[in-house]
């Protein structure tokens, strides 16, 4: 297998479409839960999915993607409304209240699961498959229903694009700006249910909420603003759908909704440590130069008021820096290596074991002085 | 010992040795936590499986539970560099060690016997085929004592660390000062957990521990304030909910350890309506109450405010107050009635007075909500 035949295998052109397309629909939801730092949403939400799943089931007789979403949809949207009303009315605290919620209906999923098994000639193989996911089953039939809903989301992204934006970021503001807070919260979560329910059927109710977090978080990294880190998220969660997709289908028994996540964790992991400006490996080097410069202010600073103190045209030897008076004191090797530097900078001058500021020296310490005081 | 009987006995004791550390995880917000760890464990069991090649195996679960401790880990470093936020590193730990997990299993399915559903979702009907034999005489299923041992594992641990518990888990500054380490009463709880969490899943499953684990203190906490109070009812909840969940699962012959999970979300759902104070029917009568009864101290008010004035007769007069009130006619006549049955009101020449128990009563009570401001 390889990349070409994604374009002449129909059957994995349709799956790596699909998991593209949840991936892209996932991405963009996600910013806005990953923003507003709802990420465990996206756990209790596909968790909670699964009775809606077996009760659609069981009332339509049908495995018809629509009305499995839309029971998926119900108890998903049931599931966050009773965890929001027990932390308005009780003392119980909201991780409590998650856990809880989704560990019970994912209870009662599986109670409902179970049942359908027994009824008999009930053809219910294959619901199963929503606990990880079953991606090589898509048709072409789930892929068009996923384009409505992800265009449909985005439409409503994009209309409300200021509002959404605002209620991210400030919510406060938002209400008191005249906003219907409220409304454009019952939207927002009612659209992040949606985008997780149509995920469900390609990695599964266990892994769903991964696919909510993992592009934001990769994307956040990158950029400070908002249309670019919705734009960017959206393409790392295509891009982990399509790899996962050829990955898995490249290997016998590979499952594909696991293989997406390992991708996009990837990716995290990846924006995590080399994202410019903000990523681990960037601030470990900023961290390091603005040492380094630190360390070498100090000990021109230390020749400067000697030089202000004592007689201007006196050298000092590394001994008298290294006793010079100062809340940090270098080894004699570190003051040597310093004053090296500093002289191919041409801010000090060494002579006969002796070191001289120069002008340009005292212009820097003072212009650095300056800045400090400010 | 009856099947029946031995099932059940498992799961009571899966439910304890949960519900007892369970208190502490949503005392100390750590919640989702659990379920992080609930997924994770079935990484380790995979990792470990390969190595030990027995699910009953002491070294399996020892190994298993070390990968609780790893996911803990992991979260905390990535919630360290603050470039991610606490739940955002939770969501992304989990599933990455879950689907390593899952693809293991499914890359050596043929090699080896273990399947994800069994970890993930359990299933204790199975539980006490499992015998312990010593000598050659059966005392009972393994599972029982493997979770027997950890539930008095972590009854010893609760006891012993329960000041330094206690104080670390209400005020973790305070609990520096007298130098217990916040960080080593974590590790150590969260180490438990994850030891209980695959002690479990082969009996419940690694999701539903996480229904015994947060679900059973949840409902406690809405009953009591005292830390043991909740301990001793969480594990009472729980009880009830595995007897209850077994004999419901057994009628309608459906997953028995997903019907225990319903059965702890069903009785949370009595206590959070009925629950005597704290339930939602007493707070929503209390707050109809409040209401009504500053509907009647606004009333009083009124009239001692425009008694005497020179639009007295139109302020105050019975068939026109309720429209200077702003309120519902029929709501004005219920408030006046119940005020005039106390002496607190009276009418004359169709003006509305008020008496001097009224009076002070009205004046008391406003003075105490000014205060109060």
């Amino acid at each position: 297998m390889s990349l070409i035949n994604i374009f002449s295998d129909y059957t994995l052109r349709t799956v790596a479409l699909g998991s593209a397309l949840l991936g892209a629909i996932s991405g963009v939801i996600g910013t806005y839960t990953v923003l507003r730092k709802q990420s465990l949403v996206g756990d209790a939400v596909s968790h909670a999915a699964l009775p809606g799943i077996g009760i659609a089931f069981l009332l339509t007789g049908s495995k018809n993607i629509e009305w499995l979403l839309l029971g998926a949809f119900i108890s998903g949207w049931l599931s966050l409304y009773i965890v929001n009303s027990i932390i308005k009315n009780s003392k119980v605290k909201y991780d409590s209240a998650l856990g809880m919620i989704l560990s019970v209906f994912f209870g009662l999923g599986l109670v409902i699961l179970t049942y359908i098994q027994k009824i008999p000639d009930s053809n219910q193989a294959g619901l199963e498959g929503f606990l990880f996911g079953q991606a090589s089953t898509l048709l072409k039939r789930d892929v068009i229903v996923m384009s409505i809903v992800g265009g449909a989301i985005i439409i409503i992204i994009a209309l409300l694009w200021k509002e959404f934006k605002l209620l991210s970021f400030d919510p406060e503001f938002c209400q008191v700006s005249g906003f219907p807070k409220e409304k454009l919260d019952l939207i927002l979560t009612t659209l992040i249910v949606i985008a997780i329910v149509t995920g469900l059927q390609t990695v599964g109710v266990v892994l769903m909420s991964d696919m909510i977090i993992a592009p934001a978080v990769s994307a956040r990294q990158w950029t400070d603003k908002l249309s670019v880190m919705v734009i960017l998220s959206s393409i790392f969660g295509g891009l982990s759908g399509v790899i996962g997709t050829i990955i898995s289908s490249s290997t016998r028994n590979l499952p594909t909704g696991p293989v997406i996540v390992v991708i996009i964790s990837a990716i995290s992991i990846i924006s995590l440590f080399i994202a410019p400006g903000r990523g681990i490996i960037w601030r470990r080097m900023r961290d390091k130069k603005n040492k380094k410069r630190l360390n070498r202010n100090i000990i021109l600073n230390s020749i400067y008021n000697l030089n202000i103190e004592g007689n201007r045209i006196q050298g000092y030897s590394l001994e008298d820096l290294s006793i010079s008076k100062g809340d940090f004191n270098f080894p004699i090797n570190t003051i040597e290596k310093e004053l090296e530097k500093l002289e191919t900078l041409d801010l000090v001058k060494g002579k006969d074991e002796k070191w001289y500021i120069t002008e340009k020296g005292i212009n820097e310490i003072e212009d650095f002085r300056g800045r400090l005081e400010e | 010992m009856n099947v029946q009987i031995e099932i059940q006995l498992i799961a009571i004791v899966v439910a304890l040795a949960c519900s007892t550390l369970g208190v502490f995880l949503i005392l100390r917000k750590m919640a989702m936590m659990a379920d992080a760890i609930g997924h994770t464990i079935l990484f380790g069991i995979v990792v470990a499986f390969f190595i030990t090649h027995d699910l009953n195996s002491p070294l399996l679960i020892i190994g298993a539970a070390l990968t609780g401790t790893l996911t803990v880990f992991l979260v905390e470093s990535i919630n360290k560099t603050k470039l991610v936020s606490e739940d955002s590193s939770i969501g992304l730990i989990f599933p990455l060690l879950f689907s390593i997990g899952v693809i293991l299993i499914s890359l050596y399915a043929g090699d080896v016997h273990l399947d994800t559903d069994a970890v993930l979702l359990g299933e204790i009907a199975f539980a006490p085929f499992n015998r312990f034999v010593v000598n050659g005489v059966d005392i009972g299923p393994s599972s029982l004592y493997i979770m027997g041992a950890i539930l008095i594992m972590n009854i010893v641990y609760v006891s012993v660390f329960y000041k330094e518990l206690k104080i670390s888990t209400f005020d973790p500054n305070l609990a520096m000062a007298l130098g217990i380490s916040p960080g080593i009463m974590h590790y150590s709880l969260m180490t438990l957990v994850s030891l209980t969490a695959v002690g479990a899943f082969d009996a419940v499953g690694a999701i539903l521990v996480v229904a015994f684990m947060v679900g059973p203190p949840t409902a406690a906490y809405l009953l009591t304030d005292d830390l043991k109070d909740m301990i001793f009812l969480s594990g009472i909840i729980g009880t009830i909910s595995v007897v209850l969940g077994y004999w419901t699962a057994r009628i309608f012959d459906v997953a028995i350890a997903g019907m225990m999970a319903v059965m702890v979300g069903a009785i949370f759902l009595l206590i959070f309506l009925f629950a005597p104070d704290r339930g939602l029917l007493s707070i929503m009568r209390r707050k109809k109450r409040q209401k009504y009864d500053f509907a009647q101290i606004s009333f009083l008010m009124h009239v001692i405010n425009h008694e005497g004035a020179k639009d007295e007769r139109e302020e105050l007069g019975i068939n026109t107050i309720h429209e200077h009130l702003g309120w519902n006619k029929e709501f004005v006549k219920d408030i006046f009635n119940n005020l005039y049955k106390s002496n607190l009101v009276y009418i004359e020449d169709d003006i509305i007075r008020i008496t001097d128990k009224g009076r002070d009563l009205a004046i008391s009570n406003a003075e105490e909500i000014v205060n109060g401001i």
